[in-house]
């Protein structure tokens, strides 16, 4: 899972230099802190940081925040997640959200002025470290522009190229802006077999299907499905969070419905919400319908066949 | 290659003994010869203490309908009808016999290596005859063999499967009796298709296993009807619902048994012990063991006599009693603990596993990550994680609605859960108390 990650994690490090490591550094530690004080003093056990999951937490968590967050926001982003988003419900494998998006959600709403101004990305030795340049993201570039009433050739001047935002040249949160190193994240999960193929096929092709649709009926006031796959926490969610094994559905049919319904609501959120990114809301209101989608059963030996 | 549909594992083959030609074990001194060696209801001891027996008289007589008799396997005076430890850990009735140093046969019973290709018996002499002589299902299960061949008029078979599979790691009994008695076998295997009157026969080879299979298709090739079949190497292959439905495509409904779906399983070893008791009036007193295993020195294949302690074999194959940490009654899969050596070897015993200490050891229980993993390897289509739950708060009603009863006990959700949780012990737990509700409602 963590060596899936790298990839992200060093274009983060390319394009957001010493922020991204203050911030992805200061999120495990705290992750990894509250998880052991939690366990050992709340729910007096002896504390298990070498499963590894609060370190996943705390990367999905840095990954989701602008690389110039303060510290303190970070550190209490890690406390919901961990606290509130996973331990309170028993632990590992017992929450029934993703932890590092309720630490995410929560930041967004109770921070928006730090959650929402993301520095520029500068490629690492090719220009001076400037702290204080910040810009959109491509989406809300996108978002507040139509809002505006500006046409979409105007504003799809004024975003990154596509190669910009496959790589990660573009504004955003730490660990979300290159679709193409997540991918290749993704495609060792898949590869691995930490994952199944369900989720990321169907969140993916309702996401191209429905926007598809929308972008046929008026391209001048809705953006391109391409657009839609490369930007924002995509493929992150894609692949890192919507496929979290403890918050999705255990059975293939399941899967399929979670990631279709995640994939409708992003598109909805991005379209008609008050937010331009809508992936992580998206996963966390499936989230609540995974209980649900459990009692679809899988195929049972010996259902289809009738006795003589 | 043809393979079962749902689920599925690949453990290490680990097939140690595969090489090993089979060996005649030594007779004991005492051996002791449980009554119950079969699924169903134990047979009745028709000798007492100081009788003299003969090798292949009848000791002991199954009267229920599911039930088989039991034979001496040894010349000898009965020392005495006792309970004894049986390998299960229960105290079960046994004869024990004093072997003495002269063997005797029943006078009726041919025991020339001669194979005998002339069937001459009608399909109900052939039952009765399997009824009388004991023969059981020597896969593991060891269901009385003629109770299967009892087919109600309301059934249409059209297929015999046998059962080549040996889908168990580290065993190799089957593979061995398959190379060195194929000829026998496939008599064993006609004279079925005989008492089950249908022309056709399938019998499935997992493909790790190519030697065996090449021999048997010399060998079926002179006879009608008679195919082998290569299957994949995925376990469990040789689980009789999984078989049947990699072969034919059928699956057999839950709670329902193959003659259902038209065909009746059996393993090649019964085949082989059908052979000697239709052609060679012998009855079930010896079979095939493994002994195999990483403290094994000579991982080993023997054909033993029933009665004979384990110890005897350990001894024969060498093992490292030291560095073991656990010896097994069967295969690493579904094969259980034995509680001490000196157990008999039985009808069902197709091989004894001795187990390293460092894998015997349990790991420790992580959480349940919801993975999921357990419900894709499920041969049955069962959430294993579920089941593990409804068990474990005895949720007998739900663990019913949710199929446990289903459940083969492959531990193929074992061997996948990255937790370690032992979830086929809470789903045995559960199916006890389930079934016994089943059957407590059924009495009212």
């Amino acid at each position: 899972m963590v060596i899936a990650m790298l990839p992200a994690l060093v274009v983060s490090f390319y394009y957001f230099g010493l922020g991204a490591v203050k911030v992805t550094l200061t999120a495990v530690a705290a992750s990894l802190f509250f998880e052991w004080i939690i366990t050992k003093y709340l729910l007096k056990q002896q504390p298990e940081l070498q499963d590894g999951s609060a370190v996943i937490t705390g990367i999905l968590l840095a990954f989701n925040v602008p690389s110039n967050l303060p510290v303190w926001i970070i550190i209490m982003g890690a406390l919901v997640a961990i606290g509130i988003g996973k331990m309170s419900f028993g632990g590992l494998g017992k929450n029934p959200f993703n932890p590092a998006l309720v630490g995410r959600v929560f930041l967004l709403i109770s921070f928006p002025v730090q959650m929402t101004s993301w520095p520029k990305p500068v490629p690492m030795f090719k220009a001076p470290m400037l702290d204080a340049v910040t810009g959109p993201t491509p989406l809300g570039i996108i978002k507040e522009g139509l809002d505006k009433g500006d046409s979409m050739s105007d504003l799809m001047s004024k975003v990154p190229s596509y190669v910009d935002m496959l790589l990660g040249n573009s504004g955003g949160s730490l660990g979300e802006v290159s679709a193409l190193f997540l991918l290749l994240g993704g495609l060792y999960l898949l590869f691995r077999k930490v994952i199944t193929w369900h989720i990321p096929v169907s969140f993916l092709g309702t996401v191209l299907v429905f926007s598809g649709i929308l972008w046929l009926v008026d391209p001048t006031q809705y953006v391109n499905p391409l657009f839609h796959l490369v930007t924002g926490g995509m493929m992150l969610g894609v692949f890192f969070m919507a496929t979290d094994m403890v918050t999705s559905p255990m059975t293939p049919l399941g899967q399929l419905i979670f990631g279709a319904g995640v994939g409708l609501l992003t598109i909805i959120i991005r379209v008609w919400g008050a937010y331009p990114e809508g992936v992580s809301f998206a996963i966390l209101i499936m989230n609540a319908f995974v209980p649900l989608l459990n009692r679809i059963k899988p195929k049972r030996f010996g259902d289809a066949v009738k006795a003589n | 290659m043809k393979t079962f549909r749902l689920g599925g594992i690949h453990p290490k083959e680990n097939k140690l003994s595969a090489g090993a030609s089979i060996e005649t074990m030594e007779f004991p001194k005492r051996a002791v010869v449980p009554v119950a060696q079969h699924l169903g209801v134990p047979a009745n001891v028709i000798v007492k203490k100081g009788d003299m027996v003969k090798t292949g008289q009848m000791i002991a007589k199954g009267e229920a309908f599911i039930s088989a008799n039991v034979h001496s396997p040894f010349t000898g005076k009965v020392f005495r009808v006792d309970d004894v430890l049986d390998s299960s850990g229960f105290r079960r009735k046994a004869v024990i016999i004093d072997v003495a140093e002269e063997e005797e046969w029943v006078e009726n019973i041919d025991t020339s290596k001669e194979i005998n290709q002339d069937i001459k018996l009608s399909p109900k002499e052939i039952v009765d005859k399997i009824h009388e002589l004991g023969i059981v299902g020597m896969g593991g299960a060891t269901f009385p063999t003629h109770v299967k061949y009892m087919v109600p008029d309301s059934k249409k078979v059209d297929y015999l499967i046998i059962n080549g599979v040996e889908c168990e790691p580290y065993l190799t009994s089957d593979h061995r009796l398959m190379l060195e008695h194929g000829e026998e076998m496939m008599i064993g295997v006609r004279i079925l298709m005989i008492a089950l009157k249908v022309n056709k026969c399938i019998i499935g080879v997992e493909n790790n296993k190519p030697d065996a299979i090449a021999h048997l298709r010399d060998i079926a090739a002179k006879y009608q009807g008679i195919t082998v079949e290569p299957l994949k190497v995925q376990y469990p292959q040789g689980g009789e619902k999984q078989l049947i439905d990699a072969l034919l495509r059928r699956q057999v409904p839950a709670g329902k048994l193959p003659l259902d779906v038209g065909c009746v399983v059996n393993n090649v070893g019964t085949c082989f012990a059908v052979y000697e008791a239709v052609q060679k009036n012998k009855p079930l007193i010896e079979r095939i063991v493994t002994v195999t295993g990483k403290t094994v020195k000579k991982p080993s294949n023997f054909l033993t006599r029933i009665g004979t302690p384990v110890s005897m074999l350990l001894e024969k194959a060498e093992a490292d009693l030291e560095a073991t940490g656990k010896i097994i009654n069967g295969g690493p899969m579904m094969g259980k603990a034995l509680v001490n050596t000196e157990v008999p070897v039985t009808k069902g015993t197709s091989g004894i596993l001795l187990m390293k200490k460092s894998e015997s050891k349990r790991e420790k229980e992580g959480n349940c990550i919801r993975c999921s993993k357990c419900t894709s390897v499920c041969p049955q289509g069962l959430e294993p994680h579920l089941l593990k739950i409804l068990s474990k708060q005895q949720e007998n009603e739900s663990c019913e609605q949710e199929r446990i009863m289903d459940c083969i006990e492959c531990g193929s959700c074992v061997y996948t859960c990255p937790a370690n949780i032992p979830l086929l012990d809470y789903i045995r737990m559960g199916k006890a108390n389930t079934g016994m509700m089943i059957r407590n409602r059924s009495k009212k």
